[in-house]
């Protein structure tokens, strides 16, 4: 169905039809006749700045001649070699700021080349055509490795152990697999249940064995998994949402985005799932955007998203705020919430009128009501560390080395639970391919 | 607008792009639409002895470039599968129909004067404007003695010749095969045998593809392939050697030259009306597009004689012949260096990975927080255009002439040639 959505009319609700028509594939995949004309305009550039835009560095220009050669099984080979989860991250990675943003092709002929659409159509082809994983494990070594979080860190490094003869442990506190992109990513951005098909995909190598309802702390420690293992891998995410901290919150009607995106991606009908009339989100990263669009796209009739600064500040992409404007979402700036007021039930938020001064951002005395049945915070997360005793944390984040060693011997960690740079699953599976590697070089020294 | 009417072989044409002897021109239907186009004339698919041949299926395979364009085609089809009185009669129809536009009887038969000759007359009877002497079909043809069986042999080519134009009075072209290692000597026999004009090239022998499911030779016939005729915009490089060369050779230079090969643009046609061809057969570009190509045809040839001031073909032609020479009349001390405009660079790197790999790593890359910046070292350049010819970016690297004031030395009076003549 593509960038535009069927909109609710004078308050009128959405039919199932409708709503499954608005939940389908953001962009669809390229036809045959597409993938073509993109790949054949890739130049196969010279240490291509494509290639260093991505954490996962996968070789592009190598993989779009695959494409352009009809050698697409080999494209998905080479972009699964360094990237594991390379069928996610052509659906939901900002390439606009990522390879996207780097393709010469943008002074040449001011349009990119495609990349995360030629990538899809790689990957793609060979998860519906292979019958055999692409990839051969080594011999055995007898080596375990515990991993914490079955998110895009904690199996992309189980998948890189499990190659080099590791039997992998994973723990994952929640009944799927996946992390964000199984429960937090905007549902049309994973249309047809592919982080579910992923996990599969990727367990497909052998070696792996996923232990669900397994929390740490709850069930097991970090000392537990040491005395098991030969190492242990934290990939753990950042789990804990941020409260606003202001009067009202705890009203009916005030929850967190995540677990409305959650709620979106469990959901079996989402007729069954009501939106709201009056949404306010409350954040400027890709969550509140994600938030936000889908709400409208499940009918709501007015979503305003709420930021207490300017655009160019925004967590979110310019790519991801011009679909939230396309999808009917009103975004405020420079509005900062002071409370959510109703009886009981939410029924509008107080806003303080923000503006820079001298670079400091102010308050005013100037307010803006906006009606709210939903509001949905999406100001962030931070990391539950109770329980990881010895881990030297800094920032809220844990502190790791280079290759992803934490302050505890044979305990590394990586993705959004330590600070390595962007909060995307395509950083995640690079760090924990990168520690895998590590684990790997320690256990065979 | 420019003067685009040509003759040839004495006959005059409204203009110089007459559809090559193949399946565009196997009938009168086609023939007709061609000339409700714009087209000046065609060549009529080659006729033969009754009874007529049988074709196959399939017959055409295709090479393609990386961007999917097509580049070439190869047929594997034979002359005309209609009967000859068939074929004469819509001679005669289109002949009436069109006056002003000029038709070839083209013609092939086993190497026996009387076939020859006998043909040769029936055709002119139909009213042609001339006579071409297929002596180029590298496929099927061949095998029965026929096509490029003859036209490797410049004995039966100047027999053939001069079968034809003892029994008829009007043009005769002898349509010369590529798939020889000399050109000069079958166009030297076609003027013995008192040719008017030679018609050049005929298709490539070639095998454009194979099957890898299958096997097989494309185009696949019940599994099997086999050799064909190549055309297409990838045979004019070769086409446009073998012109010249017949074109500036004084023992050939009577001949008039009905140039062919892979002319798809006006440009093309202008390259070989400029190496002294007097006029020129298309076909596959029409296979491609269809017979709307003759506009952009005659319109750009049009304006680029406009351009240049050139009032009439004649203005132009041959105007390239003086500056194709042998490799031994260059200048050797004629110096190039390439230069990158930093400005228009977009940066792919192609231009340094080429030198660096191919060539003679003359091009360095610096890394700057603007990004990167290449730079030709003079010292390293040989002035190849390798850089030019695959960057992406029209004019960001010119070629540019470096002022060393050395007069124009050719390799035979080179001092580093030990075999000069000592003066």
């Amino acid at each position: 169905m593509g960038e535009r959505l069927v909109h609710s009319q004078g308050g009128g609700k959405l039919s199932a039809r409708e709503i499954a028509d608005n939940f389908s594939d953001l962009h669809p995949p390229l036809n045959a006749q597409q993938v073509h004309v993109e790949a054949s305009r890739c130049l196969f550039c010279y240490d291509a700045p494509c290639v260093t835009a991505c954490p996962t560095a996968i070789d592009i220009p190598k993989f779009i001649r695959q494409i352009a050669t009809e050698n697409v099984t080999g494209a998905a080979k080479t972009i699964l070699s360094a990237n594991i989860m390379g069928g996610t991250c052509a659906r939901a990675c900002p390439t606009e700021i990522l390879c996207e943003e780097k393709c010469v092709l943008n002074t040449g002929e001011l349009r990119p080349i495609e990349i995360g659409a030629l990538q899809r159509r790689a990957v793609d082809h060979l998860m519906d055509t292979a019958t055999v994983h692409p990839f051969v494990r080594a011999a055995p070594t007898g080596k375990t490795i515990g991993v914490i979080g079955a998110g895009p860190a904690g199996l992309a490094c189980a998948h890189e152990l499990a190659l080099r003869g590791h039997n992998v442990t994973v723990y994952e506190a929640k009944p799927k697999a996946g992390g964000l992109n199984e429960y937090g990513l905007a549902a049309y951005k994973m249309a047809d249940d592919f982080a579910a098909k992923e996990v599969e995909f990727i367990l497909g190598i052998g070696g792996i064995d996923i232990k669900n309802g397994q929390a740490l702390g709850r069930n097991f420690s970090l000392g537990d998994l040491q005395e098991k293992h030969g190492a242990v891998f934290i990939g753990i995410g950042v789990t804990n949402p941020r409260a606003l901290g202001i009067e009202g919150e705890e009203l009916d009607g005030v929850s967190n985005a995540l677990d409305f995106i959650e709620a979106i991606r469990q959901a079996g009908d989402l007729s069954k799932l009501n939106p709201g009339n009056d949404v306010v989100i409350i954040g400027g990263g890709n969550t509140a955007i994600d938030a936000a669009v889908q709400a409208k796209r499940l009918g709501a009739e007015n979503v305003t998203l709420a930021y207490r600064r300017g655009p160019s500040q925004m967590g979110a992409t310019e790519w991801e705020q011009d679909l939230a404007a396309t999808n009917g979402v009103v975004i405020k700036h420079w509005v900062s919430p002071l409370a959510i007021l109703g009886e009981g039930r939410a029924q509008s938020v107080e806003f303080e009128c923000m503006r820079l001064v001298d670079g400091v951002l102010t308050g005013s005395l100037d307010r803006l009501y906006v009606n709210a049945d939903r509001v949905y915070k999406a100001v962030g997360q931070t990391l539950v560390s109770d329980d990881l005793t010895g881990l030297k944390i800094e920032h809220g984040k844990i502190v790791v080395d280079a290759y992803g060693l934490t302050s505890r011997p044979g305990v590394y960690a990586g993705g959004d639970c330590i600070k390595s740079g962007e909060d995307l699953t395509v950083q995640a599976v690079a760090d924990g391919k990168k520690s895998a590697q590590a684990i790997h070089a320690m256990l065979e020294a | 607008m420019a003067d685009l009417r040509c003759t040839i072989a004495g006959i005059e044409s409204i203009n110089p792009f007459w559809l090559a002897s193949a399946p565009p021109t196997d009938k009168k239907y086609n023939v007709e639409r061609a000339f409700a186009a714009g087209w000046g004339g065609v060549v009529w698919k080659t006729l033969g002895v009754d009874p007529p041949v049988v074709n196959v299926s399939s017959r055409y395979g295709v090479h393609k470039d990386l961007d999917r364009g097509i580049i070439g085609i190869n047929n594997i089809e034979l002359i005309s599968d209609r009967p000859l009185e068939v074929n004469l009669r819509e001679i005669e129809q289109v002949r009436k129909n069109w006056p002003d536009r000029i038709i070839i009887g083209s013609m092939m038969a086993p190497v026996e004067k009387e076939l020859w000759q006998e043909l040769a007359i029936k055709i002119a009877n139909s009213g042609v404007h001339g006579i071409e002497l297929n002596l180029g079909c590298p496929h099927g043809m061949c095998e029965r003695g026929m096509g490029s069986a003859i036209g490797q042999v410049p004995e039966l080519v100047e027999n053939t010749t001069r079968w034809v134009r003892e029994v008829v009075d009007i043009p005769v072209f002898t349509k010369l095969t590529p798939n020889t290692t000399d050109i000069l000597l079958p166009a030297e026999a076609a003027l013995k045998g008192g040719a008017h004009a030679v018609a050049l090239i005929n298709t490539v022998n070639s095998i454009t593809s194979v099957d890898l499911d299958a096997m097989a030779p494309t185009p696949t016939v019940d599994g099997k392939g086999t050799h064909g005729g190549y055309c297409g915009s990838a045979v004019k490089p070769i086409a446009l050697h073998m012109v010249a060369e017949i074109a500036r050779t004084a023992e050939t230079q009577g001949l008039d030259i009905s140039a062919i090969g892979g002319i798809t643009t006006w440009r093309d046609a202008a390259e070989f009306i400029a190496l002294g061809a007097n006029a020129l057969q298309v076909c596959t570009a029409a296979m491609l597009y269809g017979f709307k190509i003759i506009e952009d045809l005659n319109e750009g040839l049009s304006d680029f004689m406009d351009a240049k001031g050139y009032k009439s073909i004649e203005d132009f032609r041959g105007k390239a012949l003086p500056n194709t020479v042998n490799w031994n009349d260059l200048n050797m001390n004629y110096d190039l260096k390439a230069k990158i405009d930093n400005d228009k660079c977009i940066e792919c790197g192609r231009c340094h990975i080429v030198c660096e790999d191919t060539s003679h790593q003359a091009i360095i890359i610096e890394t700057t927080d603007a990004g990167r910046e290449f730079t030709v070292i003079d010292a390293e350049c040989v002035g190849c255009n390798l850089c030019q010819h695959v960057c992406p970016v029209p004019d960001c690297i010119t070629m540019e002439p470096v002022d060393n004031g050395l007069p124009y030395v050719t390799w035979p009076n080179h001092p580093k040639n030990v075999t000069r003549v000592a003066e």
